[in-house]
């Protein structure tokens, strides 16, 4: 385990449930400041949740969630608010770009509501951060004129406008045909490397997120299945590892929804 | 320029709301601008009120002049009492006034009417009226017509 | 029997519980009124929205109330030779009664309706969670000026209302059914007190906006985040704003005019 001070994010004993269904079972996680951490497993295994958790959207059952130290929890909701603010940007599947606004007023947004800067200087943002994800000449349009992959774009160029210390990506790979993938991976990199920003990924495309991450984490069944880089990951021993990792259909992760004995049942439904 | 029409529209719909604001004070309800002054109250007992209510008209020679603001019976006499409150400019009453209670039409509204007498002293305010007549009640007319006309 | 009593004792505390989570929310986004900044140009676009873009349903249904209120209490008043109360029958019905109702059910259904879907959709396409992680409170940004909008537009579309419902009464009456046009206007007059009959009505609509934006917003914030839970949310603002607009107008009916 690495020095506490390195890890922007550390979570501890964390425990969360929907209903009856249990989504995380005392799981632990250190998110290291400066690098990709990748979050991965099987769909529905909580790891949107996670990124809410850590957003503070949603409330843990128990466990702690410390953010560059302070426990995310025991502050106020303005407090909430001024860390959201400032330190963290959370880019969402759908990209959720306001529709009622255009591509430049998107990104202008988070300038106009937070600072007073004069027009020409949120202009000037504005455009940097249009430029970085190679939207500049599309300021003009809606969202509803952009693609997929553009509107995601537009929505992590709003992301940054604040310079954010942490971005969390959710899924940012889901449904891109492979170019807008290659896109995307490479600006997440890129940022990365140039802001010098912790990023979080959660996903469940192996090969994409594998090549940037510096750390994976695969959870399953509410619990942390494996952590580690990329190469060793590939090398851990845990069944459950590596039947995510080389998508097995059946394994500790079983194919069938958990049912009565089969004979069981269809003997069942004939005597009633 | 949007943002312009956004506000013009808003602009107008407050002011048309504000119109109809007065529409409905001047030309409804007939508020006249100089409202709110000041009353005084007076009284009156009837033997039967008949039909009054609050917020009834006081009237002199037809000129609404006041409101019935209260309407209680008075145990000992087994009268009515109405309480009026008259607008303070009218306060030149004399204490022989009578107050009749009228009808507008034949199944019109319940009015009180007060004719000025001339005596020399004025009512004062909380002060009554004694001399009153009271509303006609039509089965009575009826019964004293048919009496009248039997007795013939 | 037990699990009967089981269920009826679970749906009382969902009832309960979403009246709570609704008030607190009422009153988080009242909170939020007064602080949210730069909000003038907010509350422009949503006053428009609400309000300007209500007037032309308000105003037709107006007119062909005050015209149908004449006609029918015509064809009423007439069989007495009562037909110059006309004026005063229909000035009360409308500033008592049938302005405030209809006009707030009108607008449940032409605002109420469309708030909802907006703010669900806002909702299902995680607008409101990705302005939370910019830092914006969306109770201050979204929720706030569309609640204050309806505050403010329903008891002017009220008055609106009534005028016009008046002047189609008006017309009705004395240009077509030949009522002296002195005595339509002397009976409403006289009928009509602008300190209990028209401020009545203004206070029912004040009651009534309050409640439909209530319902309105939180049914979109409450909504969910699929096309049908937008669906649900709509149908469930108009038929409860509909029944709480005309619950209440019972009740505050008996407590102004009920002369207890």
């Amino acid at each position: 385990m690495t020095d506490e001070s390195d890890n922007i994010i550390v979570i501890r004993d964390l425990c969360f449930k929907r209903g009856e269904h249990v989504i995380f079972d005392h799981a632990d996680f250190d998110i290291p400041r400066g690098k990709v951490t990748a979050i991965m497993g099987p769909s529905g295994c909580g790891k949107t949740t996670l990124l809410r958790l850590i957003g503070g959207q949603l409330k843990p059952d128990s466990g702690s969630i410390l953010f560059d130290g302070q426990d995310l929890f025991k502050l106020s909701r303005n407090d909430l608010y001024e860390l959201r603010r400032t330190k963290m940007g959370m880019l969402f599947q759908s990209g959720a770009l306001f529709t009622n606004l255009s591509v430049y007023e998107n990104v202008a947004f988070p300038l106009r509501e937070h600072t007073n800067l004069p027009e020409a200087m949120i202009r000037d943002i504005v455009l940097i951060k249009l430029q970085a994800v190679g939207l500049r000449g599309a300021r003009d349009l809606m969202p509803n004129e952009l693609s997929g992959g553009m509107n995601r774009r537009a929505a992590l160029a709003r992301t940054i406008a604040l310079d954010p210390e942490m971005i969390m990506y959710d899924e940012p790979f889901a449904g891109q045909d492979p170019i807008g993938m290659g896109v995307l991976t490479e600006l997440i990199s890129l940022l990365n490397k140039s802001l010098g920003l912790t990023s979080i990924v959660v996903s469940h495309d192996i090969h994409e997120t594998a090549s940037i991450a510096d750390k994976i984490y695969v959870i399953a069944q509410g619990k942390v299945a494996g952590e580690g880089v990329p190469e060793r990951l590939m090398e851990d021993n845990s069944q459950l590892v590596q039947q995510f990792m080389n998508g097995l259909p059946d394994g500790p992760i079983p194919f069938h929804y958990p049912a009565q004995d089969y004979f069981d049942d269809m003997m069942g439904s004939i005597e009633s | 320029m949007q943002i312009r029409m956004l506000e013009a529209g808003v602009g107008l719909f407050m002011l048309a709301g504000i119109i109809s604001l007065t529409v409905l004070a001047l030309n409804v309800s007939g508020l006249t601008l100089s409202s709110g002054q000041e009353t005084y109250t007076l009284y009156a007992a009837f033997e039967n009120i008949g039909g009054l209510t609050k917020r009834s008209k006081v009237t002199v020679a037809g000129v609404t002049i006041g409101r019935v603001t209260d309407i209680t019976l008075d145990k000992n006499r087994f009268a009515g009492v109405v309480e009026m409150e008259i607008q303070a400019e009218y306060n030149e009453f004399t204490t022989d006034s009578t107050a009749a209670i009228l009808t507008a039409g034949l199944l019109g509204e319940k009015y009180i009417g007060i004719v000025p007498g001339a005596d020399e002293e004025f009512l004062k305010d909380g002060e009554v009226i004694n001399d009153t007549q009271s509303a006609i009640v039509l089965e009575e007319l009826i019964g004293r017509f048919l009496f009248n006309k039997a007795n013939n | 029997m037990i699990e009967r009593l089981r269920i009826l004792g679970r749906s009382g505390l969902d009832i309960l519980a979403i009246q709570g989570r609704s008030a607190i929310f009422v009153v988080q986004s009242l909170y939020g009124i007064p602080s949210f900044r730069k909000g003038g140009r907010l509350l422009m676009e949503q006053l428009y929205a609400v309000g300007v873009l209500s007037l032309p349903i308000i105003v037709v249904s107006g007119m062909f109330i005050g015209m149908v209120l004449s006609l029918q209490g015509y064809t009423i008043l007439v069989k007495f030779g009562a037909e110059q109360s006309v004026g005063q029958m229909l000035s009360l019905s409308l500033v008592r009664e049938l302005g405030p109702v209809v006009t707030a059910l009108l607008f449940a259904g032409r605002a109420g309706s469309s708030l909802t879907a907006e703010i669900g959709l806002m909702k299902a396409t995680e607008q409101l969670t990705s302005m939370e992680m910019l830092g914006v409170d969306p109770l201050r940004y979204v929720i706030a000026p569309r609640l204050l909008a309806g505050f403010i537009t329903m008891p002017i579309l009220m008055l609106i209302f009534n005028v016009v419902g008046i002047w189609g009464g008006y017309l009705v009456a004395v240009d077509w059914l030949d009522i002296y046009e002195g005595s339509f206007w002397a009976n409403m007059q006289s009928a009509t007190s602008f300190d209990e009959d028209v401020m009545n009505g203004i206070i029912k609509s004040i009651v009534f906006a309050f409640v439909i934006a209530w319902i309105a917003v939180f049914q979109g914030y409450d909504a969910k985040p699929t096309s049908e839970g937008i669906g649900v949310a709509t149908t469930k603002t108009v038929v409860y704003s509909s029944l709480a607009v005309l619950g209440l107008d019972f009740v505050l009916t008996a407590i102004m005019f009920g002369d207890f």
